[in-house]
């Protein structure tokens, strides 16, 4: 078996003594779209704010092309390779759509500030560079026309994918999508997903967060779903949907599995 | 309301196109160039001088306030810091002005450190109270550091600036051209700062932090660097305005001083450079249109805070700019390729 491009291995983490996450353990290969599903609360965020830095595990060890990740600042670890969107979307508001995806950039930009100030070759070169790349990512999402608009300004929909547009422009391997669709309507999320498709075609790997399940079937090479911090299955599509304890988690909430 | 503000940016349009731009600005170049020929008396020359340093003193808090977001009450201190670096230099040890600037910019971006450091805890109302703490500090020790700063009597005959047997006087309007040539510098950094790497990074630490850490941004060095920048743009400001002075002691780096400053960059519209200069020329030519305004100037400059705050919190020139992100040409033509050129995007009225 090929080694996996994320290992995630046994992480648990609790906050005042309640466990939100318990040894879970989840695996990526590159170029797969991988799902995380579960009821709202069930810890799935948790465990991006793991991945990505923001909290250190209590335990349990996560791997990244074959090196250990947990314990390193989020800056470190974006800089390795994985980038992620927020449930709540965090763009920077105040910012055109374009300057939002140039942020993304900004680990792998190069020029120092006396290069920008006194604007040599360098700045010059690089910062041409860095605006078609954040073109020809906005291209990839549709959203090349509305480059100058305001972040903040743009509809929801449209934020959502500038989001995943400045991940994908710091240069990670490895994108975390944490609710995409939400607030989206079926047609506004068909289309997204779509957008996810291509972007996987362009040799992305994709950890997709997503209480719906419904939304995911289709799109999922493999779905790990998580209850109350617990793993409670994992496979291919049609077996978690299938999966009893899978049923009975999401009866308990919601019922979102299809037909 | 929509139409004022579509005007407003179809007027931008215009001024921005690049013929249009560069015939204005080379018309305000000469204009600025030819002042001291427009017969204006010596007081009026002194507050002209003194709209160019409180410009760029505004230039350099707007930096924090404007793009990163942190606020800073205690602006007067680090302009205190270049002043006396520069003035006990020249005065006392006879190092000319200008290599004395190297001392007064290294001294502002450690003392822009120390400060920056608790900015990566506190924010608000706790940065202010901090910032304003620190500006007082240096005032005290402006008093108590007696052999060096001469305490409360402060130091008298400062030497204007001379550089190869060229002495800067305000009667030679070199001081002028010293303080024009420092504004349209720092004018230049700020301008370029904001479409670079460290200026995007400041911009989005303001924006979210959160966010900015996830994308790899080191927002502790960023909010350092934001109080470095504005220290040593204060400083140089500062030193000049020394000169300019020939006179300085601890009364003239008040708490007054911060106010102004920071009244400058609200009223203007942070994180606009516009908004910089039409702020310090509304608030340092007002208080000298008569005797009774400059008593009550901070009644006056209180009320506009308030009234700002409540009707245009963006301040007087601080609108959102609706330009396209200016894209260089061959990098516009690598992205349409062989194809035909985009269209214009966005809603065009044509009046
Ligand atoms: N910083 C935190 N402090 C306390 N509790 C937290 C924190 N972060 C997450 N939790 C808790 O962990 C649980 C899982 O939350 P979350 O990961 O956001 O769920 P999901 O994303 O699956 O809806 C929730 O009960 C939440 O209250
Ligand atoms: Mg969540």
């Amino acid at each position: 078996m090929r080694e996996p491009l994320l290992d995630i291995k046994d992480i648990s983490i609790s906050f005042g003594g309640i466990s939100a996450v318990e040894d879970v353990s989840l695996n990526i290969s590159k170029n797969e779209i991988v799902s995380l599903i579960g009821p709202n609360g069930a810890g799935k965020t948790t465990v991006f704010n793991i991945l990505t830095g923001v909290y250190l595990p209590d335990s349990g060890e996560i791997y990244f092309k074959g090196e250990r990740i947990d314990r390193k600042r989020p800056q470190t670890i974006v800089k390795k390779g994985i980038s992620r969107t927020f449930q709540n979307i965090r763009l920077f508001k105040d910012m055109q759509v374009i300057e939002n995806v140039l942020v993304g950039t900004h680990t792998r930009t190069h020029y120092s500030l006396f290069d920008s100030t006194f604007r040599t070759r360098k700045f010059r070169k690089e910062e041409d560079e860095k605006i078609y790349k954040a073109i020809e990512i906005l291209k990839i999402l549709g959203l090349e026309n509305k480059k100058d608009e305001y972040a903040g300004d743009l509809p929801y929909g449209d934020q959502r994918k500038a989001e995943i547009a400045r991940a994908i422009a710091t240069g990670a391997e490895l994108i975390l999508l944490d609710e995409p669709a939400a607030g989206m309507n079926p047609q506004e999320t068909d289309e997204l997903l779509n957008c996810i498709r291509y972007i996987r075609s362009l040799g992305y790997t994709i950890l997709l967060i997503e209480h719906d399940m419904r939304v995911v079937m289709n799109i999922s090479d493999r779905i790990y779903v998580l209850d109350d911090g617990k793993l409670i299955a994992e496979g291919l599509p049609e077996a978690v949907a299938n999966n009893p304890r899978v049923i009975k988690a999401y009866l308990g909430g919601e019922l979102h599995v299809g037909n | 309301m929509r139409d004022k503000k579509i005007s407003f940016n179809n007027l931008e349009k215009f001024l921005y196109q690049p013929s249009v731009f560069m015939i204005l600005t080379g018309a305000a170049l000469a204009v600025l160039l030819i002042v001291p020929w427009l017969g204006l008396n010596s007081y009026l020359m002194n507050i002209v001088v003194k709209v160019a340093i409180y410009i760029t003193l505004a230039l350099g808090l707007n930096i924090l306030v404007g793009y990163t977001g942190l606020v800073s009450l205690g602006q007067a201190g680090f302009v205190a810091v270049g002043a006396y670096a520069t003035t006990i230099l020249t005065k006392v040890y006879g190092w000319n002005f200008f290599t004395s600037l190297i001392v007064c910019v290294v001294l502002a971006a450690a003392v822009g450190i120390v400060i920056g450091l608790p900015s990566l805890r506190l924010t608000g109302t706790y940065l202010s109270i901090i910032t304003l703490g620190f500006g007082e500090i240096i005032r005290t020790v402006i008093i108590v550091w007696e052999p060096l700063t001469n305490g409360p009597m402060g130091i008298r005959g400062i030497p204007r600036p001379a550089l190869g047997g060229i002495t800067f006087t305000m009667a030679n309007s070199g001081m002028y051209y010293l303080s024009l040539l420092l504004m349209l510098l720092v004018m230049l950094f700020c301008r370029t700062l904001v479409r670079s790497k460290t200026g995007r990074a400041l911009r989005a630490v303001k924006g979210d932090e959160t966010a900015a850490v996830m994308m790899g941004i080191n927002v502790t060095y960023y909010k350092v660097l934001a109080f470095v920048l504005a220290a040593v743009i204060s400083a140089l400001a500062g030193s000049l305005y020394s000169t300019q002075l020939g006179y300085i002691d601890q009364n003239t780096f008040t708490f007054d001083m911060s106010t102004i400053i920071l009244s400058i960059v609200i009223l203007g519209g942070m994180g606009t450079l516009r908004g910089m200069v039409i702020g310090s020329i509304i608030l340092i030519l007002l208080p000298e249109l008569s005797r009774s305004l400059t008593d009550y100037r901070f009644v006056i400059y209180g009320l506009i805070l308030i009234l700002m705050m409540r009707f245009r919190p963006q301040g007087i020139l601080g609108w959102k700019s609706r330009l396209p992100y200016p894209i260089r040409k061959t990098v516009i033509e690598r992205i349409s390729g062989p194809q035909n050129q985009t269209a214009d995007d966005g809603e065009t009225n044509h009046a």
